[in-house]
């Protein structure tokens, strides 16, 4: 799968695609890889919640791992995938589209500068498959 | 052919059990608490003891072969145990009778408590704790006991090499630390540099598996211990691999502060298929008045008539009870029982061969397996279950393949910091022919790797059930014989 | 006698490693360290390791000599020969946790049963495959809701009414996180109805635990109490005496979010207090917030129905300091024994073990209670245990019972003061007619001297 060339990236595997004011969370096509058949999803954060870069805001499980979702930007949260608790396995098919988890509204817009751009993030992921 | 459940199998009106009829007037059933349905299955005792003997068969076992589970000491289970733990005097005693009634058992309870102190060479010991993870919970609450008792609340952080045990993380969660990850240096110590860096006064301790999930003794394990102890922290020693050491050294001399020891594991009570275990815990002096209780105690001392009398006794700053009552008593009298038949030289002699054993076998398998840490190991050993002429195959491939080889396989993808981990715990018990055949599976289905890769990825072939979907498992829950809500 | 080498056989397995003795292989442990002389007795053959266990197992005076009215959290049942006969088979009893399904299918199968049979039980959805006690069940309920509340709720409300150390034993575990109050449970409120623990429930609270039947036998309508416990948005656990809900309204069915007990009535023998089996049963909805391990079905790849352990994603191999618990071992012989005894008196025979139980301890209280200086303390209904309360101190009483031949009840004044010289007697299907007019006649002895 390609990485979307206008998302950016955490190094615990997060994307974020900001539309205006509004970054869309999910996690990418490599950590769903990682994680395998996903069969559980579980997001703790709820619309109007005021968050945190680096909190956990949601949590996903495959039969062989667990894994927290961090959120890469501050901000309200202002929508969430209500769909995907009852189909978590849209995350492994379609990481960047359909699984995705949460949108935030940014409060600080000066945090996505420490996120990695799709290029970086494919070195990234390139170095830690070795 | 699948065994039906219990439910299944139910015909209404049959009944297994009869009790004796009533031999007292009925009184009136409390009003508005009786029940109106109980669905239980309805079942002729035929056709229970058929039932869980066909289940039964399903099972591999000690009792039914090699089983070189890394990490757990799947070791032969003495027969005589089980006659002694169900000998009538311990079986039908009742945990609150009167002391002076159940001095047998108490007796037994102190004179394991010593045995356990100068094997681990500690000040005390508690036998409450029900199983390994149990007792590291006991261990960590009084390391963080000790520190308060000394007004002492800053030290919140506690040490974990990445290649702990689950529970020792999970544990430090619970007894509220902040769970510190040590790497671990290329010869599969402890990273002594790293662990100095976080020697300062937040430190409440380590925790410390030795040997560890590798099979390996740190070798800097002195300076590893003096490093915390400066630091004013403590060292749990995690005993789940005490079956290399039993014997051979005591952690307590190595200045482990607090440790559990798993009687089933190194003292040879069985598994029972995921239980009872009992995870006593032994502490050096500083923390002995920590320690969960009631301990056995000597109330009155022995007179030229009498026996001491023992009784129970709660230490001063107890960090209060893990369990009801005193421990897995049962299976206290299993491990009891080993103790007594083994001595100290046939105790010196479980960890010899267990070394032997594992050594042995690694010196069979090296070289067609990669060995990530070549060292010499102790009880076991980690190797990679993955070739690079042949990327397919998997650490799980192997490991279902040795099923149909007759073998239970190793734990596999433990510890985490081996990517493909086959972690093989031959156990003393073994002879050298079984560690031989067992060898030659290996190696054989290190050739089929290459040979007719697919043999390994359908594996296994022979056994009731093939691989099964933990994916559907876990999507579809199924928990129980019926759906909840019909 | 359990290491099988020959010398010749070491020699040959020395010389493969590459070593010359044994000796060598502990080159990496600190010298002064090595090979300690251990203080321990010299070891025996089998035959004398028996004669030596049956001598310390004579030297005490068991139920199997003494007649029991000891309850309390443990209790005298009889134990039908085959669920011995069963959970000592090798198959079950010297293999491992069932990680590998494949060869592990037994086990596996038995607990889902057991799961379902404790489901059915209690009334509730679903039942992990064990914890180490009731004590211990209770407080991994405290755990679960604390990780339910993800740490925000800190009041942890228990009944004075459940068993004192269960809830010593929930303190310990909840003493590990900061700031988490056990609270509600003042010995002196045990006469309150269920209903006042109402004063200590708010919205910081996460559960409210109470006993059904309670540790005094007492069975109380707790709907009142549901009703403010869910109000107030906490969960409500339930602790139980299994082998009770052969007759009673099982818990399910009055709103326990959590039901958990101490599963040693159902066919496991007293031992001294362990091992025992911890019940641990909720909602669906809380399954991937409980601790320990659960089976589930599925199928094989040729379509064949199968058993797996499921959700471990929340266990702690995989979620380490995230874990919803430590627990790793539990009790799956006694799960098994359990889901035996359960299986073979089925719906008829547990009812009917109950009522046996039931009778015979209103026969006994009600006999007990005419005794001139006895009283019984309560009178609410009860199940198989009652307070009484004695014209001397029961430490004598009981004394003089044993002179008897009888095994008194538990003394509730170092846990209760104000039940100081109150007794809880238990009666199960063991102790026949003949046996309650002995206690009866013997506690009238005491009455009558002093």
């Amino acid at each position: 799968m390609t990485t979307p060339a206008n998302l950016k990236f955490m190094t615990s595997d997060e994307w974020v695609k900001l539309e205006g004011n509004v970054a869309t969370v999910g996690i990418s096509d490599y950590a769903q890889n990682q994680l395998s058949d996903i069969v559980f999803v579980e997001i703790t954060v709820a619309v109007g919640d005021q968050v945190k870069k680096n909190a956990v805001g949601a949590t996903i499980e495959s039969v062989k791992a667990a894994a927290d979702v961090n959120i890469p930007v501050s901000g309200k949260v202002v929508e969430i995938n209500e769909a995907i608790s009852q189909s978590p396995e849209v995350i492994n098919s379609d990481p960047y589209g359909a699984g995705w988890l949460f949108k935030i509204e940014l409060a600080n817009p000066g945090e996505l500068d420490t996120l990695m751009d799709a290029a970086a993030y494919d070195q990234y992921c390139a170095e830690r498959s070795h | 052919m699948t065994e039906p459940t219990v439910f299944e199998m139910s015909s209404p009106g049959r009944c297994g059990f009869k009790f004796p009829a009533p031999d007292v007037p009925a009184a009136p059933l409390p009003q508005g608490f009786v029940r109106q349905s109980l669905n239980l299955p309805e079942l002729s005792e035929v056709d229970v003891i058929r039932h869980f003997t066909h289940l039964s068969q399903l099972n591999y076992s000690i009792d039914g072969g090699f089983y070189p589970l890394g990490s757990c000491t799947m070791k032969y289970n003495p027969k005589v145990n089980e006659e002694t733990a169900r000998l009538p005097g311990f079986a039908h005693a009742h945990p609150l009778q009167p002391i002076e009634t159940v001095q047998g058992c108490l007796a037994l309870m102190f004179e394991l408590q010593e045995w356990l102190k100068e094997i681990g060479g500690f000040a005390g010991v508690s036998l409450q704790p029900s199983a390994g993870a149990q007792g590291e919970l006991t261990g960590v609450l009084i390391i963080r006991a000790y520190h308060r008792s000394r007004g002492d609340t800053r030290r919140n952080k506690m040490l974990l090499p990445d290649s702990a045990h689950g529970t020792n993380p999970a544990t430090t969660a619970m007894a509220g630390f902040e769970v510190i990850p040590l790497p671990t240096d290329a010869r599969g110590n402890v990273d002594l540099q790293v662990l100095l860096s976080h020697c300062d006064d937040t430190l409440a301790g380590l925790m410390l598996t030795n040997p560890n999930t590798l099979g390996l003794f740190d070798e800097n394990l002195l300076e590893v211990v003096e490093a915390v102890h400066k630091a004013g922290g403590l060292v749990y020693g995690d005993g789940a691999n005490l079956n290399a050491l039993v014997g051979v050294a005591r952690p307590g001399d190595l200045g482990i502060d607090v440790m559990h020891y798993n009687l089933h594991k190194t003292f040879s009570t069985p598994h029972g298929g995921g239980g009872p275990g009992s995870g006593p815990v032994g502490v050096a002096e500083h923390l002995v008045d920590f320690l969960p209780g009631p301990l056995v105690k000597i109330v009155e001392e022995a007179t030229e008539e009498m026996p001491p009398l023992y009784g129970l006794v709660m230490p001063p700053y107890t960090i209060g009870r893990v369990k009801s009552f005193y421990g897995q008593f049962g299976v206290l009298v299993r491990a009891y029982t080993y103790i007594n038949m083994l001595g100290p030289d046939g105790l010196r002699k479980v960890a010899e061969y267990a070394v032997l054993n594992a050594n042995y076998l690694l010196s069979k398998l090296k070289g067609k397996y990669s060995l990530p840490y070549d060292r010499v190991c102790m009880h076991e050993f980690v190797l990679e279950g993955k070739w690079d002429d042949c990327p397919e195959i998997h650490a799980l491939d192997i490991a279902k393949r040795l099923m149909d080889y007759g073998f239970h396989p190793p734990t596999n993808y433990f510890p985490l910091i081996v990517h493909e981990a086959l972690m093989i715990e031959p156990t003393e018990t073994e002879s050298k022919q079984t560690l031989d055949a067992f060898a030659d599976a290996l190696l054989k289905i290190a050739e089929e790797a290459r040979a007719n890769p697919q043999v390994l990825k359908d594996a296994p072939h022979s056994t009731p059930v093939r691989r099964l979907d933990e994916v559907k498992a876990a999507r579809d829950l199924v928990l129980c014989c019926w759906t909840p809500g019909q | 006698m359990f290491t099988p080498h020959t010398e010749q056989e070491v020699k040959e397995m020395l010389q493969a490693i590459g070593v010359k003795q044994i000796e060598d292989l502990f080159q990496d442990i600190p010298a002064q360290y090595r090979f300690p002389k251990l203080n321990i007795p010299e070891g025996l053959s089998e035959m004398e390791t028996v004669q030596q266990l049956q001598e310390m197992s004579e030297a005490n005076e068991s139920t199997n000599e003494l007649i029991c009215f000891l309850g309390a959290g443990a209790y005298h049942h009889y134990t039908p020969a085959a669920v011995d006969a069963l959970i000592r088979r090798g198959e079950f009893l010297t293999a491992y946790t069932p990680y590998q399904p494949e060869i592990s299918q037994g086990t596996l199968q038995a607990i889902f049963e057991y799961q379902s049979l404790i489901a059915a039980l209690t009334g509730m959805e679903v039942c992990n495959a064990s914890h180490y006690d009731g004590a211990t069940a209770l407080a991994e309920a405290g755990v679960m809701a604390y990780h339910h509340f993800r740490g925000k709720r800190c009041k942890f409300v228990v009944s004075p009414c459940v068993h004192p150390q269960y809830r010593q034993t929930l303190r310990t575990y909840m003493s590990g996180y900061d700031c988490m109050y056990v609270l509600g449970d003042q010995p002196e409120n045990v006469a309150e109805k269920p209903e006042s623990l109402a004063a200590f429930i708010d919205d910081e609270t996460a559960m409210v635990a109470v006993q059904y039947p309670d540790f005094f036998g007492r069975v109380y309508d707790y709907s009142a109490l549901e009703k403010i416990v869910h109000e107030r948005g906490a969960l409500f656990v339930v602790v139980v005496n299994p082998l009770s809900l052969g007759l009673l309204k099982p818990p399910g069915e009055f709103g326990a979010d959590v039901v958990v007990g101490e599963g040693q009535s159902l066919g496991l023998p007293l031992s001294f207090g362990g091992p025992y089996l911890g019940i641990f049963a909720t909602r669906q909805e809380y399954v991937r917030k409980i601790a320990g391990r659960l089976v589930g079905e599925t199928v094989d790849r040729d379509g064949r129905k199968g058993y797996v352990l499921t959700l471990t994603a929340r266990e702690q191999h995989i979620r380490r300091e995230k874990a919803t618990s430590n627990i790793c071992t539990n009790q799956g012989l006694m799960a098994l024994a359990s889901a035996i005894y359960l299986s073979l008196l089925g719906k008829h025979g547990l009812r009917q073990v109950a009522e046996l139980c039931y009778h015979k301890a209103h026969y006994a209280a009600k006999k007990i209670g005419q005794i001139p200086g006895y009283a019984l303390a309560f009178s609410e209904p009860f199940f198989h245990e009652f307070v009484v309360r004695c014209p001397q101190s029961v430490s004598e009483i009981n004394d003089h019972l044993l002179e008897h031949g009888i095994l008194g009840g538990y003394d509730l004044g170092a846990d209760y003061p104000m039940l100081k010289d109150h007794v809880l007697f238990a009666v199960t299907e063991m102790n026949t007619r003949e046996q309650i007019d002995a206690l009866c006649a013997a506690l009238e002895e005491v009455s009558h001297h002093d």
